[in-house]
């Protein structure tokens, strides 16, 4: 996990060191792009494709008139001037008109173009499969994959393409999901199991075989989904786009308006003008440059999080990132390395260290889990303690969420268990489910000391016991993933406040929540503690994220603003979830918060840019085109005349889509800063700068171009 | 709510407020005014010895004669015109207005300096030329016409360019007159709101009532 | 000249120290707390309540609260209507006027009961001492009543509360505010000077001329000049309104009436630091307008002081530019009080603006095209806070979030309102009938100035309509004449027609358009759920954020106007700089 430098404001990049080497996703072929986009965007210049952009359709029916007018000066009435001049003077500005076009679908081209490769790569591991669908009478139907709806069973065996998303109900195979992952390594898939009972269509099956329900329709699984969403075909606008477009909207028929009526003032002052003009003011002046970038910025966005490998159902989803409050996280897999280790044996009850490890070894022998291995090591290794029992003979007691112990039950009978310390005085207190008596155990001061103690060094204490005597507490040690602290830090200053949620007791959980930075932590949390949270959260207005990987996860997924399934998770955590990360890394979280705010932040830097760039753009047009009226002091670049003055403003406005285009889609660099700090630096950049970078521009191209 | 009960509860509320505010409000105020301020509620009249109304304090008078101190340029003519020759009908209502020339209407300039026409009845007589046969140092407020076209005041200055004409006209010590100025003169609000001016009708009122004392 | 600017930067001292009184106060009448008043007001409010049938605990939806104003406003119309139109016989007409011309009692009415009072007649030869009293004060009262409620209203909204009652509103902001300060303003008034009267005019022989007559026109003017300055209305007794000597005596009531046109749109925006309780930040908005406010004046008041070239010229000598106003206010009192007249919409005049140099004009228009240098009574407070929306819109992305204000989401229903509100209504309202009047100036436009001035002429009295100003560059032919003309055989001008139909336009779309929009506007912010404010928010009570809002403001509001500037006021004083021919 590498450290972003950032604590001085430095550049935040999303990190794309380790997590970029292990993607193995085709990478998207970018090769013609360009090519590809010069052609798209003479396509896109149907009238029924442009009409769809109200800002540039303005532009789009302007180049007409201008056209029309560069045939017959006179069309709107006859113009004083020498009609040879007007005739290029128009002819002019048909062509800088009609490549402000151009250009604005261009960049929609160009943007469109890097999400179609995006998806092409996501589509290749979509390619047509035959299925096997069972039949309720049991036989095998051999269909193709793009007939399979909801709830089909299909039967997939070693070597497979697995045709659609679904759950495994029966069988255990190993599937190779590199192609969605790029994760190498083989995963085992087992029906009934959070982690590994949901599949992938696209992925393949490497041994053995599985019985499937598919979830989702043809063209509705993630990938579909997520395909659409970066090709920018079915993108619907975000809350923010629409309300933007409504901004923009207005201010282009304001800018009508303004225009439409300027031509009587002109004439009754004795200083008219022409419609070629007038048209040329009208363009100068609405908001062509974000005009001609919102989409292209939109899909970019889109085009982000799909490179980082998650997949989001929805254009809202992403922007929500940026709003996020408060980030939910669990602690073990996210804030720290998902295996404690066992670290020590604590003897209570006059027990030996030997008699503990012993025990301990009993309660472990079944456990797959890390935590469950390691104490088995520490028992072996330094203590050397060894199986007494037949394992054959003994029943594996499997750890739950709600009796929070695991355990062995051996063969004579005696019951061993390890597990949460509270969990496990209850324990050898209750009644003996064989048995029917109650244990009777009694509970140490002892043992409070040994479970103070680790919780004090931050570890998780296990107790171990064997029917209703205790015989020690293991020290599990937690281990916070190393950078978490600085990448909490960064978004505390962007005010997103972290809760850490964790199965822990108080003292262990403050521990570490100290430790990793976090802001709140919520200790012996129960799954339905998760969805209490988020909703106590969302009733004070606060926007929260949360990732989640089980089935009992769902309905928190559901209701976090950002749900993020982790793509190993089962399929009910996925279809709640609104964005799937295929890597399968809960942290990824917090980049998506950045991606999300990047969005906005591009978006509203060039919107200002643009609104900001009309002061130049005045004053380069008005002085000059009224001349007569004698207000030609107020050319204070002091272009060359009005000819020129109109054609450099209308260059600039053409050619600042294009010089914008590579912030559009990389986005404005986002630094993890207070929101007053970010206003400052934005706005010293894009609202001075967009006042001021006209201004140097227009003089520059005045000067340059050779018209009188 | 139906619309026929929000219209009668509209209604109502008009009625109600309309009595508040249109009748128990100015008549209380008319009433006040007239018993305990009578003399500015009826508009600051000032009357002659003979009790006959004279003018109003706060309104100026046309004054261009030599033996009066002239008030400013007025577009109205300070409300007044011939009874025997009053078609526009000032006398019934009196009026007020201001020439609502633009700094850059030829007109302006034309009324200022005045101008020469073939035809003498279109010609402009002009403010400079006015005063300067007068033999009065054109200010501002002499040349340009009033707001109110009802001015009762004329800058200090102005007054003061005026005392050589009126001293020799009426044969006054233009120390007397200097004096008179002064106390005719209102002055700033607190010493600092506002403009001193002096009030040309009273200051002429206080010439003509000291004359035919002596 | 410093003595000038001492006396200006003293008045906007009195005005700010009056604000946290009078905006306090304000607060306590709008949120029902107790005051002072409140053992003498209670049972009068009681009995109006009774007599009106107001359900005092009625709470209105943005669009109830905007129909209960329509509604309210057009009766309260009708009877203006009634009253002015059967002035002839109705009482108190002393000078036996007639009824003016239907179209001149239109726009008479719509213009005052929209809190305009733009005038197309001369109050001395037009209206009876009836149709003052019965027909003009009382809106005066209630047209200042329903902005001070839209206000209130707008306020309560964006700070997440109920809107309230409009009736409720409206009749606190009488009873309480309006009426009481009336009360007071009008006996200074009388005592400083101000008729009050039901005598007719006093027809006296001149000092000077004997042979010639002076007509003292008199009235009931000290309790409608009151509450024509602090209902931001505008509308003079007389013709040239508060230059007259009658409505304006002497430098005291000026400056009366400066403050008392500057108190309300001034300490509302004190009143809303306290709903939003968040004073720092009304003081930064506050602050943020002082400083467009002061940089107007100077600008006017630089212009008169300098005074005309081409005068100067041949006075052989700099002197202030006095045409059109008066000694004892010179050019400091009369700029100082024609940016205050502007910017918040009360259009009263104690100078003619007409003839102030193209400064002047530049001034006076934008601060009507920009509508919050303090702004209406009311709505200019609104207008102010729905910038800051846009602002907040504009930039906000910036910061990375969705763009909220008061901890509310700002989201496409109130873009729609804002844009359309701040954006788009003065377009309409003033851009187009101005150019079709400039298309056809011969026909339709009465323009009493050549050239540029002229354009600005038309354009001013648009804006004045749409921004429900009220002033007016005077020369402009836009009277049909006067009942006594008619009554001796003048007939109404199509000019006058025109210009009374559709600067009646201007007037109501510039009034309940953005009225209506301010109130669902406010409606849709008190139904958010508020977000909690974190440092990852952006905050609006900084002097960053404010400076940004200014900057917005200048931009959005003022580059609509740039060509009409450009082509008026700036055009007529490069003209003017370059000498007069």
């Amino acid at each position: 996990m590498q450290t972003p430098n950032n604590a001085q404001g430095k550049p935040l990049r999303i990190p794309s060191g380790k997590r970029g080497d292990r993607r193995h996703t085709p990478k998207a072929n970018l090769s013609g792009l360009y090519q590809r986009a010069v052609r798209e965007a003479f396509l896109k210049l149907d009238p029924r494709n442009a009409v769809k952009n109200p800002v540039m359709f303005i532009v789009w029916v302007g180049t007409g008139v201008t056209a029309l007018v560069t045939l017959d000066p006179n069309l709107f009435g006859t113009v004083q001037a020498d009609a040879g001049q007007q005739r290029i003077l128009n002819g002019l500005i048909t062509i800088i008109l009609f490549f402000t076009v151009v250009f604005a679908n261009f960049a929609e081209a160009v943007a469109e173009g890097r999400g179609k490769a995006q998806a092409d790569s996501l589509r290749s591991t979509r390619s047509e499969a035959i299925a096997r669908k069972l039949l309720p009478d049991g036989t095998i139907q051999e269909i193709s994959s793009t007939e399979l709806r909801r709830g089909d069973q299909v039967k997939v065996i070693a070597g497979d393409m697995i045709p659609a998303d679904g759950e495994v109900i029966k069988g255990v195979a190993s599937v190779d999901e590199s192609a969605i992952t790029g994760e190498s390594a083989p995963v085992l898939k087992q029906p009934g199991t959070d982690i590994a009972s949901s599949v992938t269509g696209g992925t393949r099956i490497l041994s053995d075989e599985l019985i499937l329900t598919i979830t989702s329709d043809p063209g509705q699984g993630f990938i579909d989904r997520m395909i659409a969403l970066v090709e920018g075909a079915e993108r619907t606008k975000t809350p923010n786009e629409i309300a933007l477009t409504v901004l923009l909207t207005v201010l282009t028929q304001v800018f009508l308006i303004v225009v439409a009526t300027v031509s009587p003032l002109a004439n009754y002052v004795q200083a008219p003008t022409t419609i070629a003009i007038l048209i040329s003011l009208l363009v100068a002046l609405i908001p062509t440059t974000i005009g001609g970038l919102l989409s292209a910025i939109g899909i970019a966005g889109m085009d982000r999080v799909a490179q980082f490998n998650v997949i989001a159902t929805s254009g809202r989803a992403v922007e929500a990132c940026g709003d996020i409050n408060t980030l939910v996280l669990d602690k073990t897999g996210t804030i720290t390395l998902g295996n404690r280790l066992a670290n020590e044996f604590i003897p209570v009850n006059g027990h030996s260290v030997e008699e503990v490890a012993q025990v301990a070894l009993a309660a472990s022998i079944f456990d797959e889990t890390p935590e469950g291995k390691s104490i088995v090591q520490l028992a072996e290794q330094q203590h050397q303690a060894k199986t007494t029992f037949d394992p054959t003979q003994a029943e594996g007691v499997e750890f739950s969420a709600r009796t929070r112990m695991s355990g062995t039950n051996l063969p004579g009978g005696q019951e061993v268990r390890k597990g949460a310390v509270d969990a496990v005085k209850g324990f050898v207190r209750s009644r003996s489910v064989s048995s029917g008596d109650s244990r009777g155990g009694t509970i140490s001061a002892q043992l409070d000391a040994a479970y103070e103690k680790v919780s004090r060094l931050g570890g998780t204490p296990l107790a171990v016991c064997q029917d209703n005597e205790i015989y020690g507490v293991i020290y599990l040690k937690d281990i916070v993933k190393p950078g978490l602290r600085e990448r909490f830090d960064q978004l505390r200053r962007m005010g997103v406040k972290t809760i850490m949620l964790t199965g822990d007791n108080r003292i262990t959980a403050s521990v570490i929540a100290k430790e990793a930075g976090v802001d709140d932590f919520i200790a012996e949390a129960t799954p339905e503690d998760k969805i209490d949270v988020i909703r106590k959260e969302q009733a004070e207005g606060k926007l929260v994220a949360m990732t989640g990987d089980g089935t009992n996860d769902a309905p928190a997924l559901a209701q976090a603003n950002v749900g993020v399934a982790m793509n190993s998770g089962t399929q009910a955590a996925k279809e709640a979830a609104n964005m799937v990360d295929l890597d399968s890394d809960p942290t990824k979280l917090i980049d998506l918060v950045t991606i999300g705010k990047q969005l906005l932040i591009t978006r509203g830097a060039l919107t200002t840019f643009s609104i900001a760039n009309d002061i130049a753009k005045y004053f380069a047009i008005i002085p000059t085109i009224f001349a007569a009226a004698g207000i030609g002091s107020l050319n204070v670049m002091g272009l060359k005349s009005p000819q020129s003055a109109i054609i450099s403003a209308l260059i600039y406005n053409a050619l600042i889509i294009p010089a914008l285009i590579p912030l559009a889609l990389k986005g404005v660099q986002f630094r993890p800063l207070t929101a007053d700090q970010l206003l400052r630096r934005n706005m010293l950049i894009y609202g001075l700068g967009g006042v001021i970078a006209p201004f140097i521009a227009i003089k520059i191209i005045d000067v340059l171009i050779p018209l009188a | 709510m139906s619309v026929a009960r929000e219209a009668s509860r509209a209604i109502r509320v008009t009625l109600v407020l309309w009595v508040l505010t249109a009748v128990i409000y100015p008549f209380t105020m008319i009433a006040f005014g007239q018993v305990v301020f009578p003399f500015q509620a009826n508009g600051s009249l000032l009357t002659n010895a003979q009790g006959q109304v004279v003018g109003s304090a706060l309104m100026g008078q046309p004054f261009t004669s030599d033996r009066y101190f002239n008030s400013r340029p007025s577009t109205t003519r300070y409300s007044t015109a011939d009874p025997k020759k009053d078609e526009a009908g000032i006398l019934k209502t009196g009026v007020s207005g201001a020439s609502n020339l633009a700094p850059s209407n030829p007109a302006l300039l034309d009324r200022i300096k005045g101008t020469v026409d073939a035809e003498p009845e279109k010609a402009i007589a002009g403010d400079l030329p006015r005063l300067k046969e007068a033999g009065i140092q054109p200010t501002a407020d002499l040349v340009y016409t009033s707001g109110s076209g009802l001015d009762p005041h004329i800058t200090p200055e102005a007054a003061k360019a005026q005392i050589q004409r009126v001293a020799k006209a009426r044969k006054l010590d233009t120390n007397r007159l200097e004096i008179m100025i002064v106390q005719h003169t209102d002055g700033r609000f607190l010493g600092i709101f506002g403009e001193p001016g002096v009030n040309v009708l009273k200051l002429n009122l206080a010439l003509d009532e000291m004359q035919t004392k002596s | 000249m410093l003595q000038g600017w001492f006396q200006i930067a003293l008045t906007l001292c009195i005005i700010a120290a009056i604000t946290p009184i009078l905006g306090g106060y304000m607060a306590r009448v709008y949120q029902g707390d107790r005051t002072v008043l409140d053992r003498l007001l209670n049972p009068v409010e009681g009995l109006l309540y009774r007599l009106t049938g107001i359900q005092t605990q009625e709470a209105m939806t943005g669009w109830q609260y905007a129909r209960a104003i329509l509604y309210s406003n057009l009766g309260m119309a009708l009877l203006i209507f009634l009253i002015i139109a059967n002035q002839g016989w109705l009482p108190f007409n002393p000078t036996g006027v007639g009824a003016p011309t239907w179209d001149t009692v239109l726009h008479t009415t719509i213009s005052f009961i929209t809190n305009t009072n733009q005038q197309h007649y001369s109050g001395e030869t037009y209206l009876s001492y009836g149709s003052q009293l019965w027909g003009l004060g009382y809106p005066m009262f209630t047209s200042a009543a329903t902005g001070l409620a839209v206000g209130i209203a707008f306020i309560r909204g964006l700070t997440g509360r109920p809107l309230g009652n409009f009736y409720v509103d409206l009749l606190r902001s009488i009873t309480r505010i309006l009426l009481p300060i009336s009360l007071v303003g009008a006996i200074v008034f009388i005592a400083a000077g101000v008729p009050e009267t039901l005598a007719g005019t006093v027809v006296i022989p001149t000092l000077e001329d004997p042979t010639v007559s002076q007509a003292i026109a008199r009235g009931p003017v000290a309790h409608f000049e009151i509450i024509k300055q602090l209902g931001e209305n505008g509308g003079g007794f007389f013709a040239i309104n508060s230059a007259h000597p009658f409505e304006n005596p002497s430098p005291f009531t000026n400056l009366l009436q400066i403050v008392g046109l500057m108190a309300i749109p001034t300490s509302l925006i004190y009143t809303y630091g306290i709903f939003a309780n968040n004073r720092k930040q009304a003081w930064l908005i506050y602050g943020m307008v002082l400083v467009l406010y002061s940089a107007f004046i100077l600008v006017v008041g630089i212009g008169e002081y300098q005074g005309n070239p081409a005068v100067n010229a041949l006075l052989g000598g700099q002197v202030p530019n006095l045409e059109g106003k008066e000694v004892r206010f010179g050019w400091a009192q009369s700029a100082l009080y024609a940016v205050s007249t502007t910017g918040t919409m009360t259009g009263a005049v104690n100078s003619l603006h007409d003839s102030f140099m193209p400064s002047g004009g530049f001034v006076t228009l934008s601060d009507m095209f920009l509508q919050i240098v303090w702004g209406g009574q009311g709505t200019g407070t609104a207008y102010l806070f729905a910038y800051l929306i846009l602002a907040v819109f504009v930039t906000g992305l910036m910061v990375g979030r969705t763009p909220e204000f008061l901890g509310r989401k700002i989201e496409k229903r109130e873009v729609v309102l804002a844009s359309f509100l701040l954006l788009l209504v003065h377009p309409i309202a003033i851009l187009i009938p101005g150019a079709i009047t400039l298309a056809f100036p011969d026909q339709l436009g009465g323009i009493s100035n050549p050239g540029f001035h002229g354009l600005a002429q038309v354009i001013y009295e648009y804006a004045s309509a749409a921004a429900n100003n009220g002033s007016g560059f005077e020369g402009l032919g836009d009277s049909q004449p006067s009942p006594f003309a008619i009554a001796a055989g003048a007939t109404p001008t199509t000019t006058a027609l025109w210009w009374n139909l559709s600067t009646c336009f201007s007037l109501l779309v510039g009034r309940y358009v953005p009225i209506t929009a301010l109130l669902l506007l406010a409606d849709s912010m008190s139904r958010k759920q508020p977000v909690p404010l974190t440092t990852g928010t952006l905050r609006t009570d900084t002097g960053l954020f404010i400076g940004v809002t200014a900057g917005v403001i200048l931009i959005l509001g003022a580059l609509t106007f740039f060509p009409i500037l450009a082509l008026g006021p700036i055009a007529e004083a490069f003209q003017i700089a370059k000498g007069i021919g």
